[in-house]
């Protein structure tokens, strides 16, 4: 079939699927965004069993399946686990100005880790184990960017 | 060669317009706990899972992965399966063969959907072809109003007929706790309600629903363990055959001897199988993904229940009610609950339940043989049979 | 497990963009290719599983695009959505149930025809994680540098995967990225992700591949030299990266435990004979080498610097050129299930290892590799 092909321009249709979602936070997660948004506190969640506390919060322990029947306030700074620079980003995905930081950072009094952004760093200023601290956004809505990125922690650690 | 395997758990959420409660994870697990409480199992039994439901439907991309806190997949393997409005019977059918294999004893089953988190017909159009279908026609209601004036053109079916098979589904859901909808309908009211696409009225098509089932299917050793009857797989079967929006309607023309062959060859298949040769007198409950009040009429004949042209009269007869020879969708099926998702794994969820007598008010008297089917994509056919009795070898 | 074989393979060219070929044009060629090398006509092939993703074919029930292609009209069908060795695993399963004598597994990809960084974002939870911005490169870069800082493994040893696989590929006829590096040039190139280079990355690529597998009694019937299925096993970690120590290769260990028992292989080291593993990125390919056992934690970047995964060595890794040299997500796990049969049967032409006996391949699925598939495929039943 691919004889014509030589001097034929192929066609090539550009498109886009579009399909708007709205993604339920639950109640968990409801109220994590909440405590965000109007006190600036993370919240996570403990494990009724093994007492592990999950910072993503979560309705059940993944591990045990028990309920994470309490909430546990975190605190804004932590350290971090593991981290990036990144230096080329597609331009619908990068939330900051390039070049910007993803970390796993594990906050104060959580067993887990969760990935936020890092900025205000400077070039070889991040390092495995060091504090950082949240730096909130003034507008807040209820959403993970209601936290705008970590930065290292200014001061004794 | 392949193990006997059977339905030991089955867990589902109350169906329902939107859970915002909920997040997709912890609406899965509400379905995962209560099948494995029902199983009397722990999350430390299950040796794999199998899940499903459609991406766009989310916009969560890697389900499988995604969803392990919830799935209870952790540390455990997990595998994807999408087919569209077959996959919760896909899942159903590759926890049946991950058993049958002999490679693992009891596997979790899962489908869900929270079609209130998106559009649902915006994310259905993008199943059609690009180039050929998505700018001119698709979607899943203009496509079934295509296949119903196709069907009363061949066998004289009335709106009528149909808005006979949507009463009767709607009436039996006022039994089932975990239906979505729960409303007494009449026949004048479905043939007064709007239309959306001749001759398709809003009293025809099934809800957008939020929702999630759980089965844990077993091997024969681990099945005696279990505190439920077991309900065992006879046998599967499926047809995915269309890849175009027009096919079904070109190729399944009369004069080639098939009105809807996926599901003609797929319960053909089955039943040689496994030994039907009556369908109405063997199969003691059917739950059907009827999409649409029109596949009751057209689907009785296609799973051989009566002959070409005589599914109106069969439904008319009050044979598919409950009390008839054999009830179609005693939980009022997709039509009034439809997370896709999860709607065809309900289908085998409600047969396992019905064959152990735990049917609550839905239940149908000495059930035997029950009969799941699932539907979508282009005309496509999943059919699976479940009995009371152990069966003496494997169909697989 | 009763005996089951591999006795058909078919891989396209793997390309930047494969312009002139849809979906549907590539499974027809790829299930083409596996029908001829197996000897068989597409009515002995039993029933069917097709392999894709909804989000990368821009498609709501990606399979549908290629019922016709893959020949599975009138035939049981099904789809996996993940890695073609997920896919494979499924199309094993049905075979061991005793229902069906021969499946065919086919598995397509256009990377060309979307965005990969936009995809990948998708995999990401949308509340906690995707409006971060994170995709498959940044994600990975965080698990390179807790692996690369708690084992000191270096940016050198990273490089010497790329330059080893980039080599391979010039051997390789359907390989996209045949490339003659130096350690330095992959050293010198750009920054994406620190630790990543543009050079530690696999490129985006179209492609499509097949396979087919037939139980020992169909098997025997056909003129093909059947590759035997040994053990095959798969397993997922937890999703969040927070949740995981990203340095571990925990879900992998366990897979590939299970598939060595059934395979009855208890020195991985000793008793295999060459590796297919997923290295999207450079450092992947020893920490999963690790993760499947043939050296100890940490030690995977000696082992590559020690030449013993190289084409001559004691355990060539990638001799197809791997990930790096070509990239079509999901049909890049049964592309190292095919490498694998190829190189058991002896058809691997130019790249042909000696004496291949045992080999195993592995896939992935998720963010750095939280879900793994673990096959081991061998000469003899």
């Amino acid at each position: 079939m691919g004889d014509w092909r030589e001097d034929q321009e192929l066609v090539v249709m550009e498109g886009r699927i579009k399909v708007p979602y709205r993604w339920f936070a639950g109640e968990v997660g409801t109220r994590y965004f909440e405590s965000l948004r109007d006190e600036r506190k993370f919240l996570g969640t403990k494990c009724g069993a093994c007492g592990k506390v999950y910072h993503i919060p979560r309705r059940n322990c993944p591990d045990c399946f028990a309920e994470c029947s309490e909430w546990v306030e975190l605190g804004s700074a932590g350290t971090l686990e593991t981290y990036t620079v990144v230096r080329r980003q597609h331009p619908q995905l990068a939330p900051l100005p390039l070049p910007y930081g993803y970390g796993v950072i594990r906050l104060d009094g959580a067993d887990t880790g969760f990935l936020h952004l890092l900025y205000e760093f400077e070039e070889g200023g991040l390092a495995t184990g060091m504090r950082v601290e949240a730096v909130f956004a003034d507008e807040r809505e209820g959403r993970i960017l209601d936290v705008r990125y970590f930065r290292p922690t200014k001061g004794v650690s | 060669m392949g193990k006997r395997v059977a339905v030991v758990g089955v867990g589902m959420t109350k169906q329902r317009s939107s859970r915002p409660d909920v997040n997709g994870q912890e609406l899965i697990n509400e379905a995962v706990r209560m099948a494995l409480d029902d199983a009397g199992m722990t999350r430390r039994d299950i040796d794999a899972v199998v899940i499903g439901n459609m991406d766009h439907f989310e916009g969560i991309n890697y389900v499988d992965t995604w969803s392990v806190d919830g799935s209870g997949a952790l540390m455990k393997p997990i595998m994807k399966l999408t087919t569209g409005g077959t996959t919760g019977s896909t899942v159903a059918m590759a926890a049946y063969y991950h058993v049958a294999s002999g490679l693992f004893d009891r596997v979790l089953a899962i489908g869900w959907e929270k079609n209130s988190e998106s559009d649902t017909t915006g994310a259905i159009i993008t199943a059609f072809d690009p180039f050929w279908d998505r700018p001119i026609f698709a979607g899943a209601v203009a496509g079934l109003a295509l296949e119903a004036t196709q069907y009363m053109h061949l066998t004289g079916a009335t709106e009528e007929d149909a808005a006979y098979v949507a009463v009767r589904d709607r009436t039996h859901a006022l039994n089932n706790p975990y239906a979505h909808l729960h409303i007494n309908l009449t026949i004048d009211d479905v043939l007064k309600s709007p239309y959306l696409s001749w001759p398709v009225k809003m009293g025809d098509m099934c809800p957008r629903t939020d929702g999630a089932c759980a089965v844990v299917f077993a091997s024969e050793n681990a099945a005696e363990d279990s505190p439920q009857k077991p309900a065992w797989v006879l046998g599967v079967a499926d047809r995915h055959l269309w890849a175009y929006t027009s096919d079904p309607y070109v190729n399944q023309a009369i004069e080639n001897g098939w009105w809807f062959p996926a599901m003609e060859w797929s319960a053909r298949e089955l039943y040689d199988k496994v030994g039907i040769t009556d369908p109405l007198e063997q199969i003691d409950v059917a739950e059907l993904y009827l999409p649409y009040s029109f596949a009751g009429l057209r689907y009785m004949e296609a799973l051989g229940f009566c002959g070409r042209g005589e599914g109106p009269a069969l439904v008319r007869s009050g044979a598919t009610d409950m009390g008839g020879k054999c009830p179609v969708n005693p939980s009022g099926g997709p039509l009034c609950s439809n997370a896709i998702g999860a709607t065809g794994l309900i289908r085998v969820a409600e047969c396992a339940w019905q064959i152990q007598g735990r049917a609550g008010d839905r239940q149908v008297p000495e059930v035997k043989v029950a009969l799941a089917t699932g539907f979508g994509g282009c005309f496509w056919s999943d059919i699976l049979l479940f009995g009371a009795e152990k069966p003496e070898k494997v169909r697989g | 497990m009763e005996p089951v074989a591999i006795v058909g393979v078919g891989m396209t060219e793997m390309r930047r963009e494969r312009k002139a070929d849809g979906y549907a044009d590539l499974v027809y060629e790829a299930t083409r290719k596996a029908l001829d090398d197996a000897g068989m006509e597409i009515a002995e092939v039993d029933n069917v599983i097709t392999v894709s993703n909804d989000f990368f074919d821009g498609r709501t029930i990606s399979s549908m695009a290629v019922q016709d292609a893959c020949g599975s009209f009138d035939k049981n069908v099904s789809t996996v959505e993940g890695d073609g060795t997920f896919g494979a695993a499924y199309g094993l399963m049905r075979i061991l149930s005793g229902s069906f004598g021969t499946t065919l597994v086919c598995v397509h990809h256009k990377g060309s025809e979307s965005q990969m960084p936009l995809i990948t974002n998708a995999m990401f939870d949308p509340l906690y994680e995707r409006f971060l911005g994170i995709e498959a490169v940044s994600s990975s870069a965080l698990q390179a540098r807790a692996y690369m800082e708690k084992y000191g493994i270096t940016e050198e040893q990273c490089a010497l995967v790329s330059v080893k696989n980039h080599r391979n590929a010039f051997a390789n006829p359907v390989a996209q990225l045949p490339l003659e590096l130096t350690v330095e040039q992959v050293l010198a190139s750009p920054y994406i992700a620190d630790p990543i280079k543009l050079l530690d990355c696999c490129p985006v690529s179209d492609g499509a591949s097949a396979v087919i597998l037939a139980s020992e009694e169909r098997a025997k019937k056909l003129a093909a030299k059947p590759v035997w299925v040994k053990g095959v096993a798969y397993c997922s970690d937890a999703y969040h990266l927070g949740d995981r120590d990203l340095s571990d290769v925990r879900a992998l260990e366990e897979a590939a435990r299970k598939a060595y028992a059934m395979a009855g292989i208890g020195d991985p080291a000793r008793e295999v004979d060459l590796v297919e593993l997923y290295d999207a990125f450079t450092y992947m390919e020893l920490m999963w080498l690790e993760g499947l056992g043939f050296c100890a934690r940490g030690e995977g970047g000696k082992l590559t610097a020690s030449g013993d995964t190289a084409p001559g060595g004691r355990l060539p890794v990638n001799v197809s050129g791997g990930c790096l040299s070509g990239n079509p997500v999901l049909v890049a796990g049964l592309n190292r299930v095919i490498e694998c049969v190829l190189q058991v049967r002896g058809d691997a032409g130019e790249r042909q290892v000696d004496g291949v006996r045992t080999a195993v391949a592995h896939g992935i699925n998720g963010p750095c590799g939280q879900s793994h598939c673990v096959w081991v495929l061998g000469g003899e039943k």
